[in-house]
């Protein structure tokens, strides 16, 4: 039998490991609507993570260190999005060379502080939500970033359903002629969203680093860029399964506890594979049918825009 | 004013300009970088790129990082001119060091002429096999090969991990993390006296030999680039798909296993935690800064090489971190896709609009 207590610590840590998988795909989500596929979330999570992780550590601030990874972010995904939306470069080429620069730079820079402490974020219970049974511990009684990430899951949820500006971001992705025929500026609107999912991917990496770990090791993100990736598609690009794709996600990473809590052991570095194996068969299950991937996909996703005049 | 203009054919030149152009902007960027640093950026480049091979052993040292990082790369290429996206080579080296050395470890006593073959078909067929599960994946189950080979990296990496912190480690080794060392009949024999240059970059070269043969003489190769530049035209000629993506896929594990069983039977000789420094990702690069084909592969290798060379002196003479290696790795792809622009487009300078004037 599981008990109580270990139920709630399960379920808190699958929401705290899901959170930077769940800013991560929240920000391609966006990008990959507006028609571009960005392969190099892992590069900027890692950017994101050394350089939130350096700020807060010389500034003493939380507040600053989440602020430069998200800046930090954001100038990750413009050096990709001048390649591919500027110069029409190969998306997939530029995706994976915005990763290995990103995982090259942030070992450098970060070379000096590996192994430094830093104070993180700390939870902060809610009172009475934090109460309720199983899922109360879960979701109210997390750090400030967790909040966060549902305060981002709802403002993009309703973005896409009922506002102006998602409908823009959509029209762009699924046909950027036509988009571009009734006058959207449809460069514009990549450029932001490619810029909106660096902002998410650093960010994330400054949960990684200064609220999940807190610390810097290199390659420390460990293919969670490349799962939010997969997650993206697991979502079928829809934000509310985002949500509970990451959850899923999160769980499976951290099945370790829940075999230790139960008395199991399991030799840690084939525990470790399980995201990995998970991925694939999250994969497997949901591409096998082309028809539903082509149904929900962005129509012109990877696709470079070409303006007629 | 600089202004893009769309070239009316594409240029003949500019593919083979543009990677001589990335490397001359990633060297500017990197002296820029080291003067930032505080170092003397002309010292800087020379520790980079002359330092590490200025005698011999060096130069053997050359070959022995150039021979696995061209098997992968061309493997990759083969993949990528049919437009299939192996990121995998890195899993598929790994797999095949893992289960070369698997067996090696059986016959530490053996002085069988048998031994050395046995073991580099072991990693080859290992390579293969990793590879094919993203073969599966993508033929049967129609899954992106980006992802799943991505995944199966992760995976070869931790498996790899296990068994050499478990089944493979030496019982007399105190409890390291390493295998037995491998008998010298498991070896790559050496091929100069002084230096650790092993026959792994002959067939390295003789497989570079190969895939030239293959992607330029044979009708095989040219399905496969047919099937990379228009799937439909692929199609409708009646060129089977999956069967040429199981094609590539094997051949780029094949090559990337056996580069991975050449490091453990070659300069290694036994499994360690870390068999590559990440050559299955540096052959991505490799792969598109020589165009794709087996003699551009062949000298982009060697220059990929001299980077994880320049790298290891850049730490032991100017005391920076190794990771430098990695950037400039990423520098280089950058570079490269942005001046690739140039040969579909070129850069004209256009005087200001006459308003300006007024």
């Amino acid at each position: 039998m599981m008990d109580i207590e270990l139920v709630n610590n399960v379920l808190q840590a699958a929401v705290r490991t899901g959170t930077p998988l769940l800013l991560v795909a929240l920000g391609e989500t966006v990008a990959e609507k507006s028609g571009v596929l960005n392969l190099g979330q892992e590069g900027m999570l890692l950017v994101g993570a050394v350089v939130g992780f350096i700020t807060t550590l010389t500034t003493g601030s939380l507040f600053l260190g989440f602020m430069a990874a998200l800046v930090a972010g954001v100038l990750m995904s413009m050096l990709f999005g001048v390649l591919v939306l500027k110069l029409n470069a190969n998306q997939y080429a530029t995706g994976l060379a915005l990763t290995i620069f990103g995982t090259g730079l942030s070992a450098f820079v970060g070379a000096g502080y590996v192994g430094q402490p830093v104070t993180g974020l700390e939870p902060i219970a809610i009172p009475w939500l934090s109460d309720i049974p199983v899922i109360g511990n879960a979701l109210f009684n997390q750090d400030l970033m967790v909040y966060l990430s549902f305060l981002a899951t709802a403002a993009l949820f309703w973005f896409f359903k009922s506002t102006r500006g998602g409908l823009i971001v959509k029209a762009v992705g699924e046909s950027p002629d036509s988009a571009n025929a009734i006058g959207l500026p449809v460069l514009p609107t990549r450029y932001l969203a490619v810029a909106f999912g660096g902002a998410m991917a650093g960010v994330a990496g400054g949960y990684l680093s200064l609220a999940y770990t807190p610390l810097w090791a290199e390659n420390m993100s460990a293919g969670r860029g490349w799962i939010a990736l997969a997650l993206v598609v697991f979502a079928s690009w829809r934000i509310e399964r985002v949500m509970l794709g990451a959850y899923l996600f999160g769980l499976a990473s951290i099945l370790h506890l829940v075999a230790q809590g139960l008395g199991f052991s399991f030799p840690p570095n084939l525990l470790a594979m399980l995201p990995y194996v998970a991925t694939i068969l999250v994969l497997v299950m949901l591409s096998s049918n082309p028809a539903r991937n082509k149904l929900y996909a962005p129509v012109s996703l990877g696709q470079p825009f070409f303006k007629s005049t | 004013m600089i202004k893009m203009e769309p070239r009316q054919e594409s240029s003949p030149w500019m593919p083979y300009v543009s990677p001589l152009l990335a490397g001359v902007l990633t060297l500017v960027t990197g002296a820029i970088l080291f003067a930032a640093l505080g170092q003397d950026p002309l010292f800087a480049l020379k520790t980079v790129l002359i330092t590490p091979i200025s005698d011999a052993y060096g130069v053997g040292e050359l070959f022995v990082k150039a021979g696995p990082i061209l098997l992968c790369a061309l493997g990759l290429s083969v993949a990528y001119r049919a437009n299939v996206w192996n990121i995998g080579a890195e899993g598929q080296l790994l797999m095949g060091g893992l289960a070369g050395s698997a067996l090696a470890v059986q016959f530490t006593d053996s002085e069988g002429l048998w031994l050395l073959p046995a073991v580099l078909l072991c990693g080859m067929v290992a390579g293969m096999l990793w590879a094919a599960l993203a073969a599966l994946l993508k033929t049967r189950f129609n899954t992106n090969e980006i992802l799943t080979t991505i995944m199966l990296n992760y995976i070869a990496f931790n498996l790899l991990q296990y068994c050499v912190h478990g089944p493979l480690k030496d019982p007399h080794g105190f409890n390291f993390p390493e295998s037995a060392m491998f008998a010298d009949a498991a070896r790559l024999p050496l091929l100069m006296e002084d230096a650790r240059v092993h026959l792994g970059i002959i067939l390295a070269l003789a497989a570079a030999a190969a895939v030239w043969v293959l992607l330029g003489k044979s009708f095989l190769g040219y399905q496969i680039q047919v099937l990379g530049r228009d799937s439909r035209a692929a199609k409708m000629a009646g060129f089977k798909e999956k069967r040429l993506v199981w094609l590539v896929l094997l051949l780029s594990g094949g090559l990337a296993g056996l580069a991975g069983v050449g490091e453990v039977a070659g300069p290694i000789g036994q499994l360690v935690p870390q068999i590559s420094p990440g050559y299955g990702y540096a052959a991505i690069i490799v792969a598109f800064l020589g165009r794709l084909h087996p003699v551009g592969v062949t000298l982009a290798s060697i220059l990929m090489a001299l980077l994880f060379m320049g790298g290891e002196m850049v730490q032991i003479e100017l005391n920076l971190p190794l990771a430098l290696v990695g950037m400039f790795q990423g520098m280089l792809l950058f570079y490269l896709l942005a001046c690739d622009v140039l040969i579909l487009y070129r850069i004209r300078w256009v005087s200001p609009p006459a308003t300006q004037t007024l």
